[in-house]
């Protein structure tokens, strides 16, 4: 039998760096095939390219043997290819029929008028097909988010899609929401569809797949049958690299208590989370993305109701809104630079100042000089790299703006910081300065937690690991104990030997 | 707000400029009437009432925001001030109870939008008809006046020659341009209109910044609204109606972005300039009032296309 898809020898790099090499994918008819991978290992690289919206460099692309380049988003449709998308592409305000031939509705012959019956029983023909007792024309919005998923489903089939991406499809799903998806799963099999199953759930890929590819660092590191290969042997995949002398971890001396969380809990989005960090620690905090790690951060720091309590220098504080959480002494560096760190039609000087214009004030007035030296001291600290301080922030590389969302921070003297993510999108020699300076902070007696998805860092900087899976802590090691594989397992959900 | 954007940044704040002086050089030529102190005082007289309440939707519109209901906060606030005076209140008194009435109904607006979270176009609509119809309420339809004279000082007067809604005027923008530029409150403005949610994060309470945002605006219009009342002599129930397109126009044209976050108050000035100097120099062509409507929209048109083309 032919392969319904064979991807080989796939390159592709971004503004001169390669984010795959060498990358080979195939699918059989009637498969579940499971693409796993840390975060950017390439695997949405690597769908993308499939589904038209990114062209390779180089490599080959085959369809049902012939050789089939998707140029856009549109000619892949045609080829037979469609993407269930983790976050749904539906219109919550039209119904279901109005959204499974959006752009490509029967018409009455040439006239223009929508041919609404003949629309609505190849929706209800769909709609059997997969088990669904739905009514075409009620609304996407009163739809569960399981439900809009089963529709897209749909939607892909009315396009007779015979390759279906399916990209952490069980993400945002209750447990018998994915029981059902399972079983339709089953149906597509027996039909002769073909699915690339992304998911970080190990347990689910294992009752779900036939075969199992492995992606790390924009690589190839195997395929293996489902029913021969273990969850161990997985984890070695995709972890299996050598943690180098990135990381200028620096002793200090751990002292008392600075921040406390006691049942922690936000409706639908943390669970339970108990953790305490101390004077001089650095706490890493692991996960996937959607894990709950940012939530975790942003509960602390005001943003949304919390239940439980948070005691910051062993003091029970309630915090209602951020400038509470700088009052009690914390601060934080948001994942999202663009969104939540920088304002980027203000200039350098303005970001650097705005957390701290009230000590920079006199009645309400800024002092101008007060601000410019201020400014000026942090820009020299951080080695920001900036013409003048007038200069908008949005013209600075991605670590230099980094520096200044730490300065701007660091001048409120927190007594806890929240990174999260603090190197993301840093090129390395920012990232050793960053590191560097988070050394300085804690040997000044700064409690820091730290989240992030690169597990080297989270292993080469942090003196204690908590691991967090779906809004619960899953795992606590030591910096002795934790290793790539043991936090891997616990972020899957698997049970942790820690 | 003279802030230094590089050169781009300049260039874009010379533009309304540029656009005004040739206006003026344009119509002092055509016309030798137009550049006289006389007419140019004129002029000025009546940019006034326009710039004063272009001045509070500047603060707005830098929050992103917009105010629909000053042309109705001025009616209401005058009627307040008007009937106080006519029934033998002491002037000033009246003048303060107008002001402040207005600055609450800019309050209003900002509770409804920041707490409420209504958008700033559907919330302002709202109250611009819910204070019209309070003024005909009150008013009973029918204008007040039998306004003491001293009031007409006001509007009316002059000091050293220059027309009083003048000053006020300058007044109003150099005290303006202070809190934009060298407060820290000015600094949460444009923090908030460039990025709410990091505006937010960096522990500014934002929902207080919008409050005062709109009752800045309501204090505006309702100075504006006793200039008016003051070169009236009375207090009209229909006073100040549509009178929140020249503001938002002017600053428009003064290079303030409507998506906030971007702009300063010397543009708004020159764009009420613009509007005002355009109307009179319209006038003195004996141009009908019913084209004068087409250039006046036409030119505020061409100036926003100007400013996208340069802003790519």
């Amino acid at each position: 039998m032919t392969d319904l898809l064979t991807m080989e020898g796939i390159n592709k790099s971004f503004s001169g760096v390669k984010v795959l090499e060498n990358v080979q994918f195939s699918l059989r008819q009637g498969e579940v095939h499971a693409l796993m991978g840390e975060n950017g290992a390439g695997k949405s690289t690597l769908m993308k390219i499939l589904s038209g919206i990114y062209s390779k460099d180089a490599g080959s692309v085959q369809i049902q043997g012939t050789e089939s380049v998707a140029s856009s988003p549109k000619t892949a449709q045609g080829l037979g290819v469609a993407i269930i998308h983790q976050e749904l592409n539906m219109i919550p305000d039209l119904s279901i029929l109005e959204n499974m031939f959006l752009g490509r509705e029967f018409k009455w012959g040439r006239t223009g008028f929508v041919n609404w019956p003949r629309m609505r029983s190849e929706a209800k023909n769909y709609l059997q097909q997969l088990g669904m007792a739905l009514n075409p024309d009620s609304m996407v919005g009163e739809l569960s988010v399981g439900q809009q998923q089963m529709v897209e489903i749909a939607k892909a089939l009315s396009m007779h899609a015979k390759i279906l991406v399916l990209d952490e499809p069980t993400a945002a799903l209750t447990k018998r929401e994915i029981e059902k998806l399972f079983q339709l799963i089953s149906t597509l099999k027996t039909q002769g569809v073909g699915m690339i199953y992304i998911s970080h759930r190990m347990e689910e890929i294992f009752q779900i797949s036939d075969r199992i590819t492995v992606l790390r660092d924009g690589r190839y590191i195997g395929t293996r049958d489902t029913n021969v290969t273990t969850m161990d042997e997985l984890v070695q995949m995709m972890v299996g690299r050598e943690i180098k002398e990135r990381f200028p971890k620096v002793e200090t001396n751990i002292g008392e208590e600075r921040l406390r969380v006691e049942a922690l809990a936000q409706a639908g989005k943390l669970y339970d989370i108990n953790l305490s960090v101390r004077a001089g620690e650095i706490l890493g905090i692991a996960g996937l993305m959607g894990s709950g790690r940012s939530e975790l951060a942003k509960a602390l720091f005001g943003v949304g109701k919390y239940q439980g309590k948070i005691f910051v220098n062993d003091k029970l504080v309630r915090i209602n809104n951020p400038a509470d959480a700088i009052k009690a002494g914390m601060a934080l560096i948001t994942e999202d630079r663009k969104g939540e760190g920088l304002v980027s039609e203000l200039s350098v000087r303005e970001n650097l100042a705005l957390p701290n214009l009230r000590s920079l004030s006199r009645l309400g007035f800024i002092g101008h000089r007060m601000e410019q030296d201020f400014v000026g001291n942090s820009i020299k600290k951080l080695n920001v790299k900036v013409h003048h301080s007038g200069q908008l922030v949005s013209s600075l590389s991605g670590g230099n703006q980094q520096k200044v969302v730490i300065g701007k921070w660091l001048a409120t003297q927190p007594k806890v910081l929240i990174l999260d993510e603090p190197t993301r999108g840093v090129d390395i020699g920012a990232k050793r300065e960053i590191y560097d300076l988070m050394n300085q902070l804690v040997q000044k007696g700064v409690a820091i937690v730290m989240i992030s998805s690169e597990l080297p860092e989270v292993l080469g900087m942090s003196d204690r690991v908590l691991v967090m899976h779906e809004g619960r802590i899953t795992g606590e090691f030591s910096r002795k104990n934790a290793t790539q594989e043991t936090i891997m397992v616990a972020a899957t959900g698997g049970k942790s030997h820690g | 707000m003279g802030k230094v954007r590089g050169k781009s940044g300049i260039l874009q704040r010379m533009g309304p400029l540029v656009g005004l002086i040739l206006i003026v050089f344009i119509l002092s030529i055509v016309n030798s009437d137009f550049l006289t102190v006389g007419n140019i005082f004129n002029v000025l007289r009546q940019v006034s009432i326009n710039a004063l309440i272009a001045y509070g939707m500047t603060f707005v519109i830098l929050t992103g925001g917009i105010d629909l209901s000053v042309g109705s906060i001025i009616a209401l606030s005058s009627a307040f001030a008007a009937g106080m005076m006519a029934s033998g209140t002491n002037s000033w008194l009246a003048i303060g109870v107008g002001v402040l009435s207005g600055t609450l109904m800019g309050t209003i607006n900002g509770v409804v939008i920041a707490r409420g979270k209504v958008a700033p176009f559907i919330a302002t609509l709202a109250t611009m008809t819910i204070f019209r119809g309070l003024t005909l309420v009150y008013t009973e339809g029918k204008p007040i006046t039998g306004l003491p004279d001293a009031f007409g000082m006001i509007g009316r007067g002059y000091l050293f020659q220059i027309p009083m809604p003048v000053i006020w005027m300058l007044l109003a923008f150099g005290a303006l341009y202070v809190v934009l530029k060298f407060t820290s409150f000015g600094r949460h403005v444009f923090a908030l209109g460039g990025n709410e949610e990091a505006t937010r994060l960096s522990g500014i309470n934002t929902k207080r910044v919008k409050i005062i945002v709109y009752s800045i605006s309501g204090l505006l219009a309702s100075l504006s609204g006793i200039i008016l009342t003051s070169r009236l002599n009375s207090a009209q129930p229909t006073a100040g109606t549509s009178y929140e397109l020249d503001a938002i126009a002017a600053v428009v044209l003064g290079g303030t972005s409507l998506s906030g976050g971007k702009g300063w108050i010397a543009g708004t000035l020159i764009g009420a300039m613009i509007i005002g100097i355009l109307d009179n120099g319209l006038n003195l062509l004996n141009v009908s009032s019913f084209y004068q409507q087409v250039v006046k929209g036409g030119v505020i048109l061409l100036a926003v296309l100007l400013d996208r083309s340069k802003g790519k």
